[in-house]
C-alpha cells in the first residue's frame, strides 16, 4: 500500500448525504478480473448520461475538478454494499482523501485497507471546506495526516481525529498483509514448530 | 490436566501463531484452494506490491465457477468468463501455483477435488474464497471460506487474522431410514435451527447418525454449514475418514501415514467438553426433505405442503413467507407431490459426488426396469463434480444408465448451481435442485429452486413433479 503523509490538492465539493456503493460504482462493473481500472465507471449514473456521454454539470466533469483527488460530500457516504470495489474505483481513479461529518461503517474500514484517507469532520467545518471547494481550481487544500491538520486555501487550518492504529498504517503505507509481514519471524519460528509437530504437511 | 477440549478448540490451538489481548488471532492456513472468481483481484495486489506467494505448494488452483460443461473443446464463449478462466492460468503460472486446467481429468468443484486428491487432511486449517469451503470440515479439517482482501492475505503470508467462534454441537442419533440421505439429514437440521441458527458458530457434527455416513455424505452435510449460519463444519475424523483418503495423490505416503493417523486419532472432542450451544435430533425421524421457498430453512418433508403464512404468528416472517410463494409460484396448501417441474439438476459441490451419481442413477435404473424415463416436460441434468468422478461413474456405467433414462450427462463443474456459465433457468422455470441455496434468482433470473437429494431430483425429473422417492419401490 502507498504511504499517504501530505497531500496538496484540489478538492471538488459533492454535496450530497448518503452516498451509497451502488452510486460510487454500479454493480454491473464487479464482473471484472482486476481492482484497478474501476476508476472510470466511478460515480457511473452520476456521471454519465444513458448514451454514455459525460453529463457536463456533474462536479468530476468540470474541468476545474478534472484533477481533484480530494471529495468533500454529507453524511454517510458509502452506506449499502461490503463490496470492495467502491474504495477500489476511488483509488483507481485518483481520489485519495474523503472528507465528510461521518461514513458507513464496512466502506470506512475497506477504504484504510486501500490507502484512502477518510476524515470524518463537525458539519460546521465540512460546510467551510465545501464552500472553499467550490471555488474551483484554486481552492487548494492541504492534508497533512502526521499533524492531523487540513489547511484550506485562505491559510484556515481545521484539525481533525484519527483512530492512531489506522494513522499509523497510513503513514508507514501498512495494510493487513504488510503488518502481518512484519510478524514474518513469528511465523517462521511457527512453522519450523508445525514441520515437526505435523511432518506430513 | 488441561481441561477436556473440543476439535475446533483443538485445531485451532495447534494454529495460533499469536493471540492479542483483544481476542483477535494470527491463525495460520495449511491448504488454500483457489477458483477464478475471487482470485484475481488478489493475484493483481500481490503483483502491485511486489509480493510472492509465500507457499505456492500449500495453495491448488482450479476454475470451476466459470467452466462450460458441454463442448468443452470449443472454449468459453462469453469473453468475461473466459477471461477470469484465462488469468487464473496466468496467475499461476506466473506465481508458481499448481493449477488443474479445464482440460486437466483432475479439474472439477474446488470443494469436490480437495478432498479427492487428499489435499484435504484432518487436523489442518484450510480456506478458499468460497462460502462452501466448510465442505472440507467433513475431514476434520478447520475450512473457511473467505473474501478476497483474505485470500490475498493468506497467499501472501499463509495466516489470517480472526476471532475465535463458539462451539456448537449438533448431535444426530439413530439411523437414516430407508429413502433418506445426508442430504435429508442437513436439510432437516437447517429446518431445525434456521438459517441463522449457526451465526457466531464453529458447528461439530456428531452422533450415531453422522458415524455411518460416507465421507461423501458428511461432506454433504458440512458443506451446507454455512446454509445454517456458521462459518465451518466438523466432523471428527475415524477409521472411515483414514479409508478414504489413504492413497490418494496428496495424502500422507507410507511410513508418514501412521504418524499423521495417530495423530489424527488424538483430535477427537475430549470427554467432558463443553459447547456453547447443543442441539439433537432423532435421525430415524426424519422423511425426505425438500424446500418450497427462498431460503434453505423453507423446507417440508416432501409428504407435506406448501405452509400457509396466515398461519405464522410474527409479521416480518409471515411478510417473507408470502413474497417467497409469490416468487415460486406456489398457493399455500398445495400438496408437495403435486408441484410440476421444467428442470433437474443433479450437482453442485453439496452432491456431485460418486455416491450422489450412484443413488440418481439407481433411481433412473429403476425406472428403466419399469418402462419409464424422464417426464417429457422436463430437462434433466447430470453433472459431475469432477473429471474423476466423471470417469469412475462411466466405468460403472452410470452414464449409459442416465443416458438410456433421458438425462443429459455433462462435463464437470459448477454449472447451473450458480448460472455464472451457460447452464441457466429461464424465468419462471421450476427446478429439483441438488444444490445447496434456492436464493431468488440462483439458478437464473426468475428461476424457481427446489433444494432435493440426488435420489430425489432424480425421481422428480422421471415423475415430472416433486415426489417421493420411497414410492418407487
Ligand atoms: S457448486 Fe455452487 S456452491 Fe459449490 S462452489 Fe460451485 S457455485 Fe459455489
Amino acid at each position: 500500500m502507498e504511504k499517504f503523509e501530505k497531500l496538496t490538492a484540489v478538492a471538488a465539493p459533492l454535496p450530497l448525504v448518503n452516498v451509497d456503493t451502488d452510486m460510487i460504482i454500479p454493480a454491473r462493473f464487479l464482473k471484472t478480473i482486476k481492482r484497478t481500472g474501476l476508476g472510470k465507471s466511478l460515480f457511473y449514473t452520476l456521471r454519465f448520461d444513458e448514451q454514455g456521454k459525460e453529463r457536463p454539470d456533474f462536479v468530476l466533469n468540470k474541468p476545474a475538478y478534472k484533477a481533484a483527488q480530494i471529495l468533500v460530500t454529507g453524511n454517510n457516504f458509502g452506506c449499502g454494499s461490503s463490496r470492495e470495489h467502491a474504495p477500489w474505483a476511488l483509488a483507481d481513479y485518483g481520489i485519495k482523501v474523503v472528507i465528510a461529518p461521518d461514513f458507513a461503517d464496512i466502506f470506512y474500514n475497506n477504504s484504510f485497507k486501500n490507502g484512502i484517507l477518510l476524515i470524518k469532520l463537525p458539519q460546521e467545518d465540512v460546510d467551510k471546506l465545501m464552500e472553499d471547494a467550490e471555488r474551483g481550481a484554486n481552492a487548494t487544500v492541504t492534508v497533512d495526516l502526521e499533524n492531523q491538520e487540513i489547511t484550506g486555501p485562505d491559510g484556515g487550518v481545521i484539525k481533525f481525529d484519527i483512530d492512531p492504529f489506522k494513522k499509523h498504517c497510513l503513514l508507514n503505507g501498512l495494510d493487513d498483509i504488510g503488518l502481518t509481514m512484519q510478524k514474518q519471524d513469528a511465523i517462521k519460528t511457527y512453522e519450523e514448530k508445525h514441520k515437526a509437530e505435523q511432518p506430513w504437511l | 490436566m488441561s481441561a477436556p477440549r473440543t476439535l475446533y478448540d483443538k485445531i485451532w490451538d495447534a494454529h495460533v501463531v499469536e493471540e492479542s489481548e483483544d481476542g483477535t488471532a494470527l491463525l495460520y492456513i495449511d491448504r488454500h484452494i483457489v477458483h477464478e472468481v475471487t482470485s484475481p483481484q488478489a493475484f493483481e495486489g500481490l503483483r502491485e506490491s511486489g509480493r510472492k506467494v509465500l507457499h505456492p505448494e500449500m495453495t491448488l488452483a482450479v476454475p470451476d465457477h466459470n467452466v462450460p460443461t458441454s463442448d468443452r473443446i470449443k472454449g468459453i464463449d462469453d469473453e468475461e468468463s473466459r477471461i477470469q478462466v484465462e488469468t487464473l492460468v496466468k496467475n499461476c503460472k506466473d506465481f508458481g501455483v499448481e493449477l488443474f486446467g479445464m482440460d486437466d481429468i483432475r479439474q472439477g468443484i474446488c470443494h469436490v477435488i480437495g478432498p479427492e486428491q487428499g489435499f484435504t487432511l484432518p487436523g489442518t486449517t484450510l480456506i478458499c474464497g468460497d462460502s462452501h469451503t466448510a465442505t472440507h470440515g467433513a475431514f476434520g479439517a478447520l475450512a473457511f471460506g473467505v473474501g478476497t482482501s483474505e485470500v490475498e492475505h493468506v497467499l501472501a503470508t499463509q495466516t489470517m487474522i480472526q476471532r475465535k467462534s463458539k462451539n456448537m454441537r449438533v448431535t444426530v442419533n439413530g439411523a437414516l431410514p430407508l429413502g433418506c440421505t445426508a442430504k435429508d439429514m442437513i436439510l432437516a437440521i437447517i429446518g431445525k435451527i434456521g438459517t441463522a441458527g449457526g451465526t457466531g458458530c464453529v458447528i461439530e457434527f456428531a452422533g450415531e447418525a453422522i458415524r455411518s455416513l460416507s465421507m461423501e455424505g458428511r461432506m454433504t452435510v458440512c458443506n451446507m454449514t454455512i446454509e445454517g449460519g456458521a462459518r465451518a463444519g466438523l466432523i471428527a475424523p475415524d477409521e472411515t475418514t483414514f479409508d478414504y483418503l489413504k492413497g490418494r495423490p496428496m495424502s500422507p505416503k507410507a511410513g508418514m501415514w501412521e504418524t499423521a493417523v495417530a495423530y489424527w486419532k488424538t483430535l477427537a472432542s475430549d470427554d467432558g467438553a463443553t459447547y456453547d450451544i447443543e442441539v439433537t435430533l432423532d435421525a430415524s425421524e426424519i422423511v425426505p426433505q425438500v424446500t418450497w421457498g427462498t431460503s434453505p430453512e423453507d423446507v417440508v418433508p416432501i409428504t407435506g405442503a406448501v405452509p400457509n403464512p396466515a398461519n405464522e404468528p410474527d409479521e416480518n416472517r409471515r411478510a417473507k413467507m408470502q413474497r417467497s410463494l409469490e416468487y415460486m409460484g406456489l398457493e399455500a396448501g398445495t400438496a408437495m407431490r403435486d408441484i410440476r417441474i421444467d428442470r433437474a439438476f443433479i450437482g453442485s459441490c453439496t452432491n456431485s459426488r460418486i455416491e450422489d451419481m450412484r443413488a440418481a442413477a439407481a433411481v433412473a435404473q429403476k425406472a428403466i426396469e419399469k418402462g419409464r424415463h424422464v417426464a417429457d416436460t422436463v430437462e434433466a441434468m447430470v453433472v459431475p463434480g469432477s473429471g474423476l468422478v466423471k470417469e469412475q461413474a462411466e466405468a460403472e456405467g452410470l452414464d449409459k444408465i442416465f443416458i438410456e433414462a433421458g438425462f443429459d450427462w455433462r462435463e464437470p463443474g459448477c454449472s447451473m448451481c450458480l448460472a455464472m456459465n451457460a447452464d441457466k433457468l429461464q424465468p419462471g422455470e421450476r427446478c429439483a435442485s441438488t444444490s445447496n441455496r434456492n436464493f431468488e434468482g440462483r439458478q437464473g433470473p426468475g428461476g424457481r429452486t427446489h433444494l432435493v437429494s440426488p435420489a430425489m431430483a432424480a425421481a422428480a425429473a422421471i415423475a415430472g413433479h416433486l415426489a417421493d422417492v420411497r414410492d418407487l419401490d
